[in-house]
Order: structure tokens, then sequence, then C-alpha cells
């Protein structure tokens, strides 16, 4: 069902939360007066260009920047011994830190520009700093380095091989850390029990986010003040700023970090890389402005790619169907250096998931990260979650062909019963609210299901391969639980802060510690504002993204802006609604107990002609000419306001391909997805999160992955070899929401930006794998191009003698 | 580096500027002239985030030199509508929530009129292939083709006269019914 969307004009005050209204960030974004990073021209400013290594793995022997410097418009070439110096500003770490710690964690330094050994092409070897950026970019090239070259390591099953070579010389093996979840002698007993098993192999493909605006950074440094200021493309700028605070060594309430509109994220841009901090080094070296805007080359060299597994698991069942056991083992591929949040990835954001929807009473899941020339992997749009998600639907899918059930069937059968919840599961979660069964049943209904598997039945006898896959996804997101991330070993509490303030004349400013980049924020903010304060809804400005403005923040990412940003402004706005019935008690003599609150108007109970408006309440607080004695005059408060749990969206998505054995072609007939995201603040916006959710996941499935030769040069460096899908490649995909609200959060929203990305892929490839059954394929990996799905029903027709590829007069002879 | 005088007519205002040869038109308008509302996203023409308009046809700034549009037209997202009175173009992304982070969009729409001014009542399918020059990663692309369905109904100006669409209606459509 497509949404309409409405005109804000058009909806009553009382029904804004909740309402699909056209988003008040459009108007800016669509004449050209949005402002992204790169579009800031400040006066006097110069360009930084980054030299990065050519090569994947290699020893620095030396580095030559004479011609660089001697060319004309070059103000100054760098290197790491001048970040160092004692001539230079700065007295930083000049390394980037990893906020994610886990008990075997292996933590390797990481310098912001590469002295001795660089150890993917990434790398910067040094800066340099020119008039413009095309003569930066001439200079940069002219940078003369030699290199001892090293024998690079791309797959972690490699990086683990006894004769690999190593990385770090601290990372024996080039073992990251080796991490486990659940119990593992409980699950061993579950499978020695079980009367069926299946396994699977798999390798979960490296994806760079592609966000269609590059990273860049705008930095200015006041030498009179001593104040540095950072226009940034990120998606916490708190976050940046103390980090890079210490990475420079400038202070933090010295340093500001602004978020200008950002073109995207999908995660790359949560973490701190080396090239913000440099900008803003060499805006301190030079007391002037300088500006770096990434190439798309260089985003491919360097943006945190995501995923990166190779998989060993099995689930156990016993004669009724049930679930018994899973097992999981994963080697996970963590890059040259521990990026920001990364070795929370393939961890806890992984193996808590790994109970999917269903009920399952053993899990065990072992997970070894490895250090390979690859660019830092970290946090790519669902991360970790994606992969469990993919996995255990698969390992669903596989099981229920082994006990030669209907994989419904089977699904329902174990699904999380709707009495259980709250559920706690095998692997340290406790799901706060599911009905998993009510998104399969709509699924059902939408795809005709029984009619679908008779109508397949009838294109395999024509010679043509159909397949529906299923994917029941979960996900945890709203990161997160202080308290509870502390303890998993995050180097931060996961909070979110924010303040709400009434202006004398009614009018309202809220601020939060998010950092939409294409959300929607300012729009949703402002429907949740206005509800909770009873103002209309033109009346709430929405800031956010300024480390200057904004109290304090933990940025976007998650899938967490709404579920905890969204409930810290309702908890802010709350607090002005109580201090305002103070106001207004006193101002109607009244006890404040007997003052009522609605719909923007405060009222003396049994008489509502006494009564004051929320705006003139602002105005009194202000005039604070007679307010009660002992009280602050002004209207605003703050809140940081700390989750209490993790919220879980679910959802049920179909898809229905056909597959032409012949040529290893895939078309997507249809997609259907039913998405339960708790209550929704904005269905259109909802919705566009799931459509651009699935396009990215149908991108995973079908067409999306990073490759490095053997020499760890990556062969996928442009949007010409790494096939970013079009609008051709992606279905019209057909959405539905059932409305399950998460009881931890005052909103009763869960979270929706990675459920797309989180649930497609294993649709496709679970309905490939159905459309093949007649061929003996049991798994593709992704992407699943012709070559790959070809090879596959060649490969199983050879070893099974089973049936040819093909032909009308082919006789597969599928079991159904 | 040797360096050119050329001009160029922006949105109907005439610049005079010197640029060097290697000057990238994308980068003219932005960095000289300040017409940031065209984006760059690749410099390699893969993404269509800098599609402009020279001499009525779409092209990818990011791959023409300036000097290569001396004595053009061009015309950017700056000249479609204001807020207060959108192109239908823009109306049909704000009503059909064709962008999210914006980025690709200013493209996305000279394309989109490209597509229109060809084929003013294109189908889904001729939509989608129409921009295939032209990446989004937030959309999904859906609520792209509605969007531009949407301003491709507003634009017929038989639709606008009678507000229908029917197929045998007699009047011709004609490339737009508007200054594309």
């Amino acid at each position: 069902m497509t949404i309409d969307s409405l005109d804000p004009e058009d909806v009553d005050a009382a029904d804004i939360l909740g309402s699909a209204i056209e988003r008040r960030e459009d108007p800016a974004l669509l004449t050209g007066n949005a402002e992204y990073t790169d579009d800031i021209q400040l006066d006097g400013m110069l360009h930084m260009a980054v030299v990065r290594s050519q090569y994947g793995h290699a020893r620095l022997e030396d580095i030559d920047t004479s011609e660089a410097e001697a060319m004309e418009g070059v103000h100054g070439v760098y290197t790491y011994e001048d970040l160092t110096s004692d001539e230079t500003p700065g007295g930083g770490s000049f390394a980037l830190p990893t906020a994610w710690l886990l008990d075997s964690l292996e933590q390797v330094p990481h310098p912001v520009l590469a002295s001795e050994k660089v150890r993917h092409q990434g790398d910067g070897i040094a800066v340099v700093v020119a008039e413009d950026r095309y003569t930066a970019r001439d200079a940069a090239g002219a940078v003369d380095v030699a290199y001892e070259r090293l024998d690079a390591v791309v797959h972690p099953s490699e990086a683990f091989a006894d004769d690999a070579e190593r990385l770090h010389d601290d990372a024996e093996g080039n073992v990251a850390f080796d991490w486990e979840i659940g119990d593992a002698e409980k699950t061993a007993d579950a499978f020695a029990d079980a009367s069926h098993t299946a396994s699977i192999d798999l390798e979960n493909q490296l994806l760079i986010a592609n966000a269609m605006e590059p990273r860049a950074a705008v930095a200015e440094y006041n030498p009179g003040t001593d104040e540095l200021e950072v226009a940034m493309t990120t998606q916490n700028p708190h976050v940046h700023r103390l980090l890079m605070a210490g990475v420079i060594g400038h202070p933090e309430h010295k340093l500001s970090v602004r978020a200008p509109d950002v073109g995207g994220g999908f995660g790359s841009k949560i973490h701190h890389y080396a090239d913000e901090a440099l900008v803003a080094w060499c805006s301190m070296m030079h007391e002037a402005p300088v500006k770096w805007t990434a190439t798309r080359s260089e985003t491919y060299l360097t943006d945190a790619p995501g995923r990166g597994h190779e998989t060993k698991a099995e689930i156990a069942m016993d004669d009724d169907g049930n679930i018994v056991g899973l097992r999981v083992d994963t080697m996970a591929n963590m890059g040259a250096y521990l990026s920001t949040f990364a070795p929370a990835v393939p961890t806890y954001l992984y193996g808590t998931l790994l109970s999917g929807q269903y009920d399952i009473p053993a899990i065990y899941g072992h997970v070894k990260g490895a250090f390979t020339n690859v660019p830092p992997v970290d946090a790519y749009r669902g991360a970790g979650r994606p992969e469990a998600s993919f996995l255990v639907e698969r390992l669903v899918h596989l099981g229920a062909k082994e006990v030669g059930m209907d994989p419904v069937e089977f699904r329902k059968r174990n699904f999380v019963p709707d009495d259980a919840f709250p559920y706690e599961t095998q692997v340290a979660v406790v799901y706060d609210s599911g009905e998993y069964g009510k998104p399969m049943d709509e699924a059902l209904e939408l795809l005709d299901y029984e009619n679908f598997r008779e109508e397949q039945e009838r294109a395999r006898d024509e010679g043509t391969y159909l397949g529906v896959g299923f994917s029941c996804y979960i996900e945890a997101c709203g990161l997160a639980p202080s308290e509870l991330a502390g303890q998993l070993g995050a180097q931060a509490g996961l909070w979110e802060s924010s303040l709400v303030r009434m202006h004398p004349s009614g009018t309202v400013t809220a601020y939060c510690g998010t950092s939409g980049h294409g959300q929607g924020h300012g729009t949703t903010y402002a429907q949740i504002v206005a509800n909770e304060l009873g103002v209309p809804y033109d009346s709430v400005e929405v800031v956010e993204g300024d480390t200057d403005e904004i109290p304090q923040g933990m940025g976007t990412y998650g899938s967490r802006s709404a579920a905890v940003g969204g409930s810290s402004l309702v908890k802010s706005a709350q607090k002005v609604v109580e201090k305002g019935k103070e106001i207004a008690a006193h101002q109607l003599e009244a006890d404040p107990d007997d003052i009522e609150f609605e719909n923007g108007e405060y009222s003396v109970a049994g008489a509502p002609a006494r009564s004051m408006s929320m705006a003139d309440v602002a105005g009194a607080a202000y005039l604070a000419h007679d307010i009660p004695a002992e009280m602050e005059p002004g209207l605003e408060a703050t809140s940081f306001y700390d989750p209490e749990n993790f919220v879980f969206p679910f959802g049920t998505h179909a898809a229905i391909v056909e597959v032409d054995p012949d040529s290893g072609e895939i078309e997507i007939e249809r997609y259907v997805a039913v998405d339960d995201v708790g209550n929704q603040i904005n269905p259109k916006i909802v919705e566009g999160q799931i459509h651009g959710g699935i396009a990215q996941g149908v991108g995973q499935a079908l067409y999306e992955g990073a490759e490095y030769d053997d020499n760890a040069t990556l062969l996928t460096g442009s949007m010409q070899d790494y096939a970013v899908p079009k609008a051709e490649h992606i279905p019209e995909m057909e959405t539905e929401s059932t409305v399950t609200p998460s009881p931890h959060n005052p909103l009763g929203v869960k979270g929706v930006g990675e459920a797309g990305t989180i649930a497609a892929p294993q649709a496709i490839v679970n309905a490939v794998a159905d459309a093949l059954e007649p061929f003996g394929v049991d798994h593709i990996d992704m992407p699943m191009d012709a070559e790959s799905v070809w090879s596959a029903v060649q490969a199983n027709a050879t070893a099974d003698g089973g049936a040819e590829p093909a032909g009308d007069d082919a006789d597969p002879g599928g079991e159904r | 580096m040797t360096e050119h005088d050329i001009t160029l007519t922006v949105n109907g205002a005439e610049h005079d500027l010197t640029v060097e040869a290697r000057t990238l038109l994308v980068h003219a308008l932005r960095d000289e002239l300040g017409y940031t509302g065209t984006n760059v996203g690749c410099e390699s023409s893969l993404c269509g985030a800098c599609t402009v308009r020279m001499d009525g046809e779409a092209v990818k700034s990011c791959t023409a030199l300036a000097v290569q549009a001396d004595g053009a037209e061009i015309r950017t997202v700056e000249d479609l509508g204001t807020r207060h009175d959108f192109h239908p173009i823009q109306e049909g992304f704000q009503e059909e929530h064709g962008l999210q982070c914006g980025y690709c969009t200013p493209g996305m729409m000279m394309t989109a009129l490209d597509i229109l001014e060809e084929n003013p009542d294109p189908t889904r399918e001729e939509i989608r292939e129409g921009l295939e020059g032209n990446l989004c990663r937030c959309t999904g692309y859906q609520n792209i083709v509605n969007a531009v369905q949407n301003a491709a109904k507003e634009m017929q100006p038989a639709a606008v006269a009678d507000g229908g669409e029917s197929d045998d209606d007699p009047t011709p459509a004609t490339d737009g019914g508007e200054e594309l």
C-alpha cells in the first residue's frame, strides 16, 4: 500500500503525531538551498589532499615530499613526523581510538598517517595543503613514496593461515579477538540428541556504503580565540568532537563539530577516520580554513566497509520439526585496524540476534575477528544484525527442507509464541514485544501463497523456475541502555540528550543530540514535540547536528533516533509541561494538582473557563512578574534519556523470483514487506526508510560486493565496478505494516532505519534456492550474479547426476 | 596550465570567467559562480548527481569541461521554483517523498525533466530506464518514479484543463506545457 502524504496544514493539531505529513526538510533540498559540507566556501580557504598507499600491504622505505613542496600554490606537505613534531600544533595521540572493547581484543595502534607500514590502500602517508583542490591533488601525486611490498591477506581464512603475513606485531596470527556467546555444552548436547540437522557454509560479502555525498570536512581555526570549528559529514558530531579532541590534542571545549546537510551515511559517517582530523590539524597549522572532500575513489578506499563474514553454521531439529539447537562459527573481517565501534559489530550486534524470531532452547556462537589488508570494517546499515538474520533465515529454510516441512509451517511452529513476551533468548537479550505470526499472515495473504505454490508447480512442468523466499527478521535497535552497553564493552553511554525551549511568544525550539542525514528528523521531531506541548506543528523548530547548539548527544545510527532521541524530546517536553503547570496554577489561583493539561491548554479541573494556553504560560514564564515564589523564570528543559532496553522491530519479507537456470538470470517478480516497527510517527517517512533499506538489501543479494585481488588491491573501486543498484534493478515493493508498540519507550516506537536492509537479502536468496530446488541447489553466495547461479546449477547437475538444466523437455523431478 | 576566458549563461544570468582548461563545468558552477545546488557524487559521470541542462539537454557537469560550455545556456536546480512556487517536478518529489538526503535530487530532477520532455507520459518502466544514469542510495527509487509520474500528470495541459487523464482525450500531449 502506498501511503499518501498530507500537507501539515490539513492535519488537526491533535492528530499531528502519526500523520504522514510532507517533510519540512524538502524545500531547501529541492531548490538547491541545502548546505552540504563541500558547499561551504570561506575566505582564504585552502584545500587538502591525501597521499594514499599504492599497495594493500607494504613497508615504507622513503617518503620524498620535496617535489610536491616546490610546486606553485602548495602551502605545505606533511607526514606523520610533522604531525608529531614539537614544532607543530597539537599534542594529540595522532592515532584513532577504538571505542568498544572486548576482553580478548588486541588493540593495535592506528596512526592517522602511516610512518612505517601501510596496511590497506586507503592508508594515508602524507597530506598536501594547497590553494585549490586541483593543485592539492596534483601535488599529492608528486609525493614520491618508496615501498617494500609485503604479502597481503584479504579474507579472514587467509589471515588465520599458519603462513600468513602478520599485519601488526602484537596481533599474533592476525587475531583481533576471539569471542563467544551462548552455551557450547548445552548446544552440543542438543545436536547430539537431534533427529535432523542442516548446515551451511557461507560468505557474507564486504559491502561499501556508497552514501551519495562523499565524506568531507571544512575546518576553521581562529588563532585569536584558539577555537577550532569543523563542519563535516558526520552522523554523530558530539562523538566526533570528543574523539577528535584526543586525536589532534585540542581541548573539547575549544573544538566544535557541526554537521551541515549530510548526504546519506548508512553507518559510514559514524566512524572517526583520519582525514577529518587531518583537516582540523592543517587548519591549526596554517591558521586558515582548510577543506577536504573525498573523491569517489577515496570513499571506496577509505569508507569503512561492512559485513565480511565467513561462517559455518548448523541447525538441529527434533522429529516434530521443532528447532532444538543452533551453532555458529564465524570468522569476521575487521580490516587493517579496529575502527571506532567495529568490535561490537560482529559480536554483540550479531551474536545476540542468533535466535531470530524463534524459540530456540540451545544456541552457541563463536566469532573470531581477523586483521586483513582491507579498510577497517565497521557498521554499515544493519551492522551485525543483517549477518545474523541472513544466517538464521538461511538455516531455517534449509531446516524446513531437511524435516520435509513447508517453510511457512516450519517457521510458524518455531516462532516465539505471542504469550512468551518479554522473551529471554539464549543469547543474552530480552525481546520487548512481538506477534510474529501477524506480519507472516499478512505477507501470505498478499502473496496468495497457496495459489503461488500451485502456479509454481505448473510453471516447473513447463520449464519455468519460480521460487518464493521468506525472511522473518528481528533486529535489536534503539542503542542502548548505557549500563548494559558498558558491561558489553562500550566506552560511551548510549543515552540521548535534548533540550526543549519555549520562547516568550509561544513558539518552540527543540534541540536533540541525534544527527539526521536524510531521515527527516526535522519533521518527525517537530511532530513529537508539537504533540507533547499542544502547540502548532509550525511553531516548533528542530535543531540537530551542532555541538555549539546542542548540549550533548550520541548521534544517529542503529535505528536509535526515534526510540532514544525522540523519547528524550518527550521527556524534555513533559518537564516543560510540568513547570508550565505550576505557573498556570499560580496565575489561575488554583492548586497545581487541580490543573489539567490538554491540547496546549491548562485549565482548572471542573472550571474549564479558567484556562491559559501554553503560549500564555510561556510568556508569563519569561515576563516573570507573577510566577510562584522560588521558581526560576524561563520555560525550557533538558533531559538525558537512557533507554531501559533495546527495541526489537520485526517483520516478514517475501520475494517471488523467476530464475533461468540456462542463463543464471534472476528476475524479482514480487517483493512483499510487512514490517512492525512499533508506533509510527510519520508513516510516509517509515515507508521511505523501508523502501531504501530493501533496495540496499537487494543490492547485497544480487549486485554489490567489494572485491580485492590477492594483493588486497580493490577491484571494485568505482561506481563502474561496484554495482550500486539503479532504478531498473529495484523491484516495485509492496509494503504493509503491523503495529506492536514497544513498551520500553514513551512513544512505543521500535526503529525503522535498518529493517529493510536486514530483511531483504535472505528473502531473495531463499527464493532463488526455492526456485532451484529441483536442481539440488541449496545455497549461492551473494551477490548472486548470473555466473554464480549458472555455476551452481551446473555443479549440482553434474555432481548429483540430477536434473539437466533447462529445455522444455527437462524433467527436474521437483519434490513438490 | 593554460587559462581560457569563457562565458556561461546560468539560469539566464551571463557570467564571464577565466578557467583552466581542465576545470570541470561543475567546479566552475560551484566554486567559481556559487551555484552549489548541483552536487558532485563521483566525478566520473556514473552517479548523475551533477546533472544540469546545457542548451536544453541533460549533461553530467562533472565530465564536461567548463570550456566546452563556453557560450552555452546552463540550467541548474536553482532555476526551477522557489519554496513558495514549486515547479511541478519539485512538487512531485515533495508529495511523493521522492527524496531523503537530497544529495542526488537536483540531478535526478534535471534528468526527470529530460525524460518528460521526450516523453510527457512515461510508464514506470520508461521512467526507470530514463533514470539509469542517476543513482540514489536512500529511496529505493519507487517514490522517485512516483514523483516523476506525479509531475508528468501535473505538466500535461490536458490533465490540468479537464482534471482527468483519459486515454482518448483528443488534446495532443505537448512538450510538457511548461518551460522545461
